[in-house]
């Protein structure tokens, strides 16, 4: 079962793949303003997450998410309902 | 952020785009012609960019039928057909549209915005599912904002990533409604709609499919992408809009669920906003006969998107995915789809700018909509235009559009376009009925 701080790192490792540039992710990174992705790109980003996790992630769930802690938090919860 | 605020942060995203030439959001027609050809700052413009697929603005019998519209009936119904009740016009464009489908029910909503957002946020409510396709138009997202349904979304065209979402729902309560749409409208691509009606029969879903750019453009009746892919059965709900082939304004939903007719009593989109006008429903209605008994129109209309496709790739354009009433060009980036869009309108040609946020991964394109009407010459003289400007522009190798150039000295045929000649007086039914001619031709 993966941990809170192992979706972080997970999410840290898929997110620096897509962002270009020496940015140094961390979990206070806002996915948006920070990295320069637009907002469709994240979304896609999610499905990659979905993948990764073997989970779904409504788009009411992470409306309202802005860091990758806030995120990864998200992710988690729902690994935990899908268990 | 205070409102001066936000209107500053809209200016500084779309402030340097504008910069390069005109304002894509406020672009002015001095005056539409045909459904073709407008006349813009002064000189003839090849029009690329309308959806207007099958040339219904101009149909003289469509024309005449709103006319004697007005005259019976007036020119609106000033309010809702919940406040101010519903006329025998809109009953009758209602049954027009449910048998043009062969499907028991339909209502007619006063935008395809309208119709997406109504039956969608009805249909679907808290407890039920929305499992929309990552490109969905912007009417179906914020239809799932109306709607307190969950809303998951799935990959683009992809029925396995559907399957496994609706595979991670199983056993839980809530009726599962997918959306898709026929044609999507910035690449011009179509939905795998036969492996997404085998998804939805396995795990018992709902399907809905948006036939906004479909209708009246696939399909041998011209009913759409449910009827090409031969799963009419299983498209449980059918929406749209009469804004592109069918040459008006309005939206429908069709189903053979007789429980669309919900819709009339709890659908906000149905019951808040002012019914169509006579004027509009004749014309829905006259529009819908034509579409029936002229499939010689939308064999026009391919003859002429394969030409405009072909044309373009021989010219190196990167385009969409496949041959499409929707010809989308591919650029390398924002400015440079500004750039071009308003170098094509210099010499004559409109199309459809689009640009990230709104498209599909991060694309910058210009998207043409061709359009039965459009005449050979017009199509030729659109390729030529594209390919000196895109020559020009170094989009494309210069040999090609050399190569282009000397085919089409050896005799095509040519329009007059840029100048800035004013236009000159046409008779506008009469150009339909030309472009029909030639159709049948």
């Amino acid at each position: 079962m993966a941990t809170l701080d192992s979706v972080e790192d997970d999410i840290i490792r898929l997110l620096s793949e897509k962002v270009e540039g020496d940015l140094k992710l961390s979990a206070d990174t806002n996915i948006v303003s920070d990295t320069g992705l637009d907002s469709v790109s994240v979304m896609d980003f999610v499905f990659e997450l979905e993948d990764e996790f073997g989970i779904t992630v409504p788009l009411d769930r992470i409306s309202d998410v802005k860091t990758v802690r806030q995120l990864a938090a998200t992710i988690h919860g729902l690994i935990l309902e899908n268990a | 952020m205070s409102i001066e605020d936000k209107v500053m942060a809209v200016e500084k995203a779309f402030g340097a785009l504008k910069a390069l030439g005109r304002d894509p959001t406020r672009l002015e027609f001095d005056e539409v012609i045909s459904p073709t050809e407008a006349t813009l700052e002064g000189r003839r413009t090849i029009l690329l960019g309308t959806n207007n697929y099958l040339g219904m603005t101009f149909d003289a019998d469509c024309v005449a039928e709103a006319k004697a519209a007005i005259d019976r009936f007036g020119t609106g119904t000033t309010g809702s057909r919940i406040a101010n009740g519903t006329y025998e016009l809109h009953k009758s464009l209602e049954r027009r549209v449910a048998d043009f489908y062969g499907k028991k029910c339909a209502v007619v909503f006063s935008t395809g915005y309208a119709a997406n957002l109504g039956a969608i946020s009805a249909l679907a409510q808290r407890g039920d599912y929305l499992l929309i396709d990552a490109d969905s138009h912007a009417s179906i997202y914020d239809a799932c904002r109306l709607s307190d349904a969950e809303v998951i979304r799935f990959r683009h065209n992809n029925p396995d990533d559907l399957a496994k979402k609706l595979a991670r729902l199983k056993g839980k309560p809530g009726d599962k409604l997918i959306v898709t749409e026929g044609i999507y409208s910035m690449l011009g691509d179509t939905a795998p709609l036969a492996e997404i009606a085998a998804v939805k029969r396995e795990y018992g879903a709902y399907l809905m499919v948006d036939e906004a750019h479909s209708l009246g453009t696939l399909g041998e009746k011209g009913r759409g992408l449910c009827e090409q892919a031969g799963v009419e059965a299983d498209c449980d709900y059918i929406v749209g809009t009469f804004s592109k082939s069918v040459g008006t304004v309005g939206g429908f939903c069709v189903s053979d669920h007789e429980g669309v007719e919900i819709l009339r009593s709890i659908s906000r989109p149905y019951m808040f906003t002012a019914s169509l006008p006579p004027a509009v429903i004749a014309a829905a209605r006259q529009s819908f006969d034509q579409i029936e008994a002229n499939p010689q129109l939308r064999e026009q209309l391919w003859r002429n998107a394969r030409t405009f496709y072909d044309g373009l790739e021989a010219l190196g354009f990167e385009l969409g995915p496949e041959v499409s009433p929707v010809v989308a060009v591919k650029l390398s980036g924002k400015e440079v789809a500004v750039r071009f869009w308003n170098a094509l309108i210099e010499a004559g040609v409109y199309t459809n700018i689009a640009i990230p946020p709104s498209t599909p991964g991060a694309l910058s394109l210009l998207r043409s909509s061709i359009s039965a009407a459009h005449s050979r010459e017009q199509i030729a003289t659109a390729l030529d235009i594209f390919a000196q400007v895109g020559a020009e522009m170094e989009l494309i190798p210069a040999s090609k559009a050399d190569r282009r150039r000397l085919a089409a000295a050896q005799g095509a045929l040519r329009i007059v376009t840029g100048g800035g000649s004013p236009a000159r007086p046409i008779d506008k039914q009469k150009a339909h009925t030309e472009a029909k001619t030639a159709a049948e031709r």
